[in-house]
């Protein structure tokens, strides 16, 4: 994957140019960068959800603009916004996914018990507290057959054992020959070959 | 790592599954469901109170009362179709899902006429009944109220995705949706009053029967193209 003279306008101020990035199987690329510097910004555009201002994102040589389909099987998105229904339980909001896009959702338990979340699984997510609700986050993750995992601030609202949880599934993805995508303003230290970007 | 493209969801999964989660969500939160129904009987059963109770009037007015209601009733649900979606971030993972957005979008759009046009289709002949209308012409009612909220369903999902990241999304989404409707209104209220009076009905439910296939084939690639640019 990689993108190449990545532009951002919002309204007529511009957020970050001629930015580029490369990345390979088994890789993480890094976003870094203090508060409203464009990470949330640069991470929607390389998932599509926002239009860049110049510039192209491929993904196995091709054009992303030009071949959603085959990009979009390929990639799980987590983001602040945990975007699971607050009235439904953890089951019923995991197998909605499970019709979304690929996934193991024979893997379900193990996942679950791994998250530390199976004491809780008939609780409307409304219940859960933030932290927990971000490990529910990271269950879709664990769960999807997609190689690319994009991340928003996958660390926010977790405890100690959840961050150093999360970084051990991501370093597990990468060995997988899985590529991962991660926008934080804390410092992410992964025993993972890791590339960086860094926004002003 | 499995090898991803294996168990790709079919297309219907997805279309499904929507549509099963909305019905779930409205099954655990009733009250968007029951007041779309409750507006729509009250304005209907108010109005013969507020006009007096005779037949004659009740029959001249019942049929435009009714799809007036109707009409209202399927815009105040329509506020909230991609609403809760867009604030938890379902949006954007519906988006970025690699299902087909515009059926994802009608899979919505259905759930939405299951939770709002149905009950009041399924209502109807009790709202016939307080207004006299003739047992014979309470199909034609059913039918075209049926035809016409598919549509206002399919119509209301463009306005309900173009609105969605505005704030008070609401009057506009009504400004927006009501020059379409406009044709569904006249038409079927029309159509009930030419029942009503013995006339022959076929000629309006072939025009409401075609309006509702036009916007079930042109409005979900409408609603997905909005929904993509309001979740931006």
């Amino acid at each position: 994957m990689s993108g190449d003279d990545l532009c951002l306008l919002r309204g007529d101020r511009c957020l970050f140019r001629r930015v580029q990035f490369a990345l390979n199987p088994g890789e993480l690329l890094t976003v870094e960068g203090p508060n409203g510097s464009g990470k949330t910004s640069l991470l929607r555009g390389i998932a599509g959800l926002l239009e860049f201002e110049t510039g192209d994102v491929t993904w196995d040589g091709q054009s992303v603009t030009g071949d959603h389909q085959s990009f979009r099987s390929n990639l799980v998105w987590l983001a602040h916004r945990i975007g699971f229904k607050e009235e439904l339980n953890l089951i019923e909001n995991l197998q909605f996914e499970g019709a979304l896009r690929a996934a193991s959702l024979e893997n379900l338990q193990p996942a679950i018990d791994r998250l530390g979340l199976s004491r809780l699984t008939d609780l409307p997510l409304r219940y859960l507290s933030a932290g927990q609700q971000r490990r529910v986050s990271l269950a879709r993750m664990l769960l999807a057959d997609v190689r690319l995992w994009m991340m928003d601030e996958p660390y926010t609202n977790l405890d100690h054992a959840g961050q150093t949880l999360a970084g051990e599934l991501i370093a597990e993805h990468l060995a997988g020959g899985g590529l991962c995508v991660v926008a934080s303003h804390q410092a992410v230290a992964l025993d993972a070959p890791t590339r960086r970007i860094t926004l002003q | 790592m499995n090898a991803p493209g294996n168990r790709q969801p079919g297309m219907i999964d997805g279309f499904i599954a929507i549509i099963k989660r909305d019905l779930l969500l409205a099954w655990k939160r009733p009250g968007d469901v029951l007041n779309p129904l409750f507006f729509f009987a009250m304005v209907a059963s108010l109005f013969p109170l507020a006009v007096g109770p005779s037949p004659e009037q009740l029959l001249l007015n019942g049929p435009g009362v009714v799809w007036v209601a109707a009409l209202l009733a399927t815009l105040l649900s329509l506020n909230s179709l991609f609403l809760t979606d867009f604030e938890d971030g379902s949006l954007d993972q519906i988006i970025l899902s690699p299902q087909p957005l515009p059926l994802l979008a009608l899979g919505k759009a259905a759930a939405h006429w299951l939770l709002s046009g149905l009950p009041l289709v399924l209502a109807s002949p009790l709202i016939a009944m307080t207004y006299r209308m003739p047992v014979e012409v309470v199909g034609v009612l059913m039918l075209t109220l049926a035809l016409g909220t598919v549509s206002l369903s399919l119509l209301g999902a463009i306005g309900a995705a173009l609105t969605v990241g505005l704030n008070r999304g609401n009057a506009l989404l009504s400004l927006l949706i009501l020059p379409l409707a406009m044709p569904i209104l006249i038409f079927g209220a029309r159509t009930v009053s030419l029942g009503v009076a013995g006339d022959p009905v076929a000629s309006g439910i072939y025009f409401l029967a075609a309006y509702c296939m036009l916007a079930l084939t042109l409005a979900p690639f409408a609603t997905a193209a909005a929904l993509k640019i309001s979740n931006e």
